[in-house]
């Protein structure tokens, strides 16, 4: 899973185009995860501002 | 809005803006769809485009010119400047735009072509019918509209693509991660683009210094996504740049943007689909520029949709033909040998960049081209060449 900072993100889409699984959108200009996130942390090392964090089960 | 078009456009920025202009001129019936509520807003860009480019869409206007650019100079990583200059007296070589501007005044000029326009509205996904791209499914007022092309110009997000089958993730080393503050109250050279690069500045990158008016910039960075983590990501190297150069310069916007610089899809069409624009990944992967290759792809897209509709075959075999024009014209080209380009600039050390600036105080250009400085650089470095064997032809 990823944690949205949304107080930080800038809906600016990079994460989105990074993700492999295609797990993230933009819904107007608001980043939303959808199913399929595995993890790999891609977003959040791509992410111009540090606006995701990755997390595991149980650490929500 | 109807249920059914000739061609649907994904995306109101500049690459479906003169897709759907360019369909509707040539009597298609054509609907642009675009997520946002605004055309042109938030901008993601850092708004540079060289004026010859520009100029073979839409004849430069004032209200949504920010700036004309007359010279480049490129900065090394240890301060040295070198400026590069048109030969000919007067040139305005470039304009940085006003985006929110430019975009609605193209997405405008669709519109008065006779294309539907439908903002606050998003394609959530393909309508298929036997394997084939046959419209989309809708927010908002229409729930599905049906095509017979989609062309897709999505952005650097490029969804509807993969929800169509067709793989447009950007690798992180294909990624350039970006910042960029609107800065105000700043010394500048008003008709000069500045490029800074270096390791510690902006890895695998470059900063840029756009101008928008007498004191007024766009002061931004993109590194490469493999060179981006905590506390060192494009914001990060972007705030101690302009702490160390301004100071006392006023940030009246803060954007942010992901540039995919990675190569294009094997193929940018499939039945009843077509990709333009940072969507079909088309962005120069030396400069980051994608307004001018946008614009392009829309503009050839829809003259090769129009082409099949009349011929009643909109096969991805027909389509091809977009794809195989795009990367056989000057700008496909230039995209190929730019690849290699940006291979040889990612692995340059500082050390190097220092030398190469230093053979120069001042370049003279006769056109102002990435080939043309190339071929500059390696007439006062000759032992650039056993580097440069990989492109030579290309330059030649």
């Amino acid at each position: 899973m990823i944690r949205i900072d949304r107080t930080t993100c800038c809906y600016c889409g990079t994460c989105v185009a990074v993700c492999p699984q295609a797990a993230l959108e933009l819904v107007d200009a608001c980043l939303e995860e959808q199913e399929g996130c595995s993890a790999c942390g891609t977003c959040a090392k791509c992410c111009p501002v540090g606006a995701l964090e990755v997390c595991h089960e149980g650490q929500v | 809005m109807k249920d059914r078009y000739d061609v649907l456009v994904v995306g109101g920025g500049p690459g479906g803006a003169v897709a759907a202009e360019t369909a509707a001129a040539r009597g298609l019936s054509v609907c642009l769809v675009e997520k946002r509520p605004a055309i042109g807003t938030p901008v993601r860009c850092a708004e540079g485009i060289g004026r010859e480019a520009l100029r073979e869409f839409i004849d430069p206007d004032p209200a949504w010119i920010a700036a004309e650019i007359k010279e480049a100079s490129v900065v090394a990583p240890d301060g040295t400047e070198l400026v590069l200059n048109a030969k000919l007296a007067g040139n305005k070589v470039g304009c940085v735009l006003e985006r929110k501007i430019f975009d609605r005044e193209l997405v405008r000029r669709a519109a008065d072509a006779g294309a539907d326009i439908a903002v606050k509205t998003t394609a959530t996904g393909p309508v298929m019918a036997d394997g084939a791209v046959r419209g989309a499914h809708l927010t908002g007022a229409v729930p599905q509209v049906g095509a017979d092309v989609v062309i897709v110009a999505d952005g650097v997000e490029s969804r509807f693509a993969r929800m169509c089958g067709i793989d447009t993730t950007v690798p992180a080393s294909g990624m350039m991660t970006c910042a960029q503050y609107l800065m105000t109250g700043i010394d500048i050279a008003p008709e000069r683009t500045v490029f800074t690069v270096g390791n510690t500045i902006a890895p695998q990158g470059y900063l840029w210094i756009f101008p928008k008016g007498e004191r007024t910039a766009n002061v931004g960075i993109g590194i490469s996504g493999q060179k981006s983590g905590p506390g060192h990501r494009a914001k990060d190297y972007l705030d101690r740049y302009v702490r160390s150069h301004f100071p006392d310069g006023r940030s009246i916007e803060f954007i942010a943007g992901g540039v995919p610089v990675c190569r294009p899809p094997p193929s940018t069409t499939a039945d009843g689909l077509m990709l333009v624009g940072d969507a079909a990944r088309v962005v120069d992967p030396f400069t980051g520029g994608g307004i001018y290759n946008a614009m392009f792809t829309g503009r050839l897209a829809a003259e090769v949709a129009s082409d099949c509709i009349a011929h009643g075959d909109l096969s991805g075999k027909a389509l091809a033909a977009y794809d195989k024009k795009w990367r056989e014209s000057e700008m496909g080209r230039s995209l190929a040998r730019n690849y290699k380009l940006r291979e040889y600039f990612i692995r340059q050390t500082d050390d190097r960049f220092n030398r190469l600036i230093h053979s120069a105080a001042k370049i003279d250009l006769d056109e102002f081209s990435v080939p043309e400085l190339i071929r500059e650089f390696v007439v006062r470095n000759p032992a650039l060449l056993a580097d440069l064997t990989a492109f030579r032809a290309a330059l030649s």
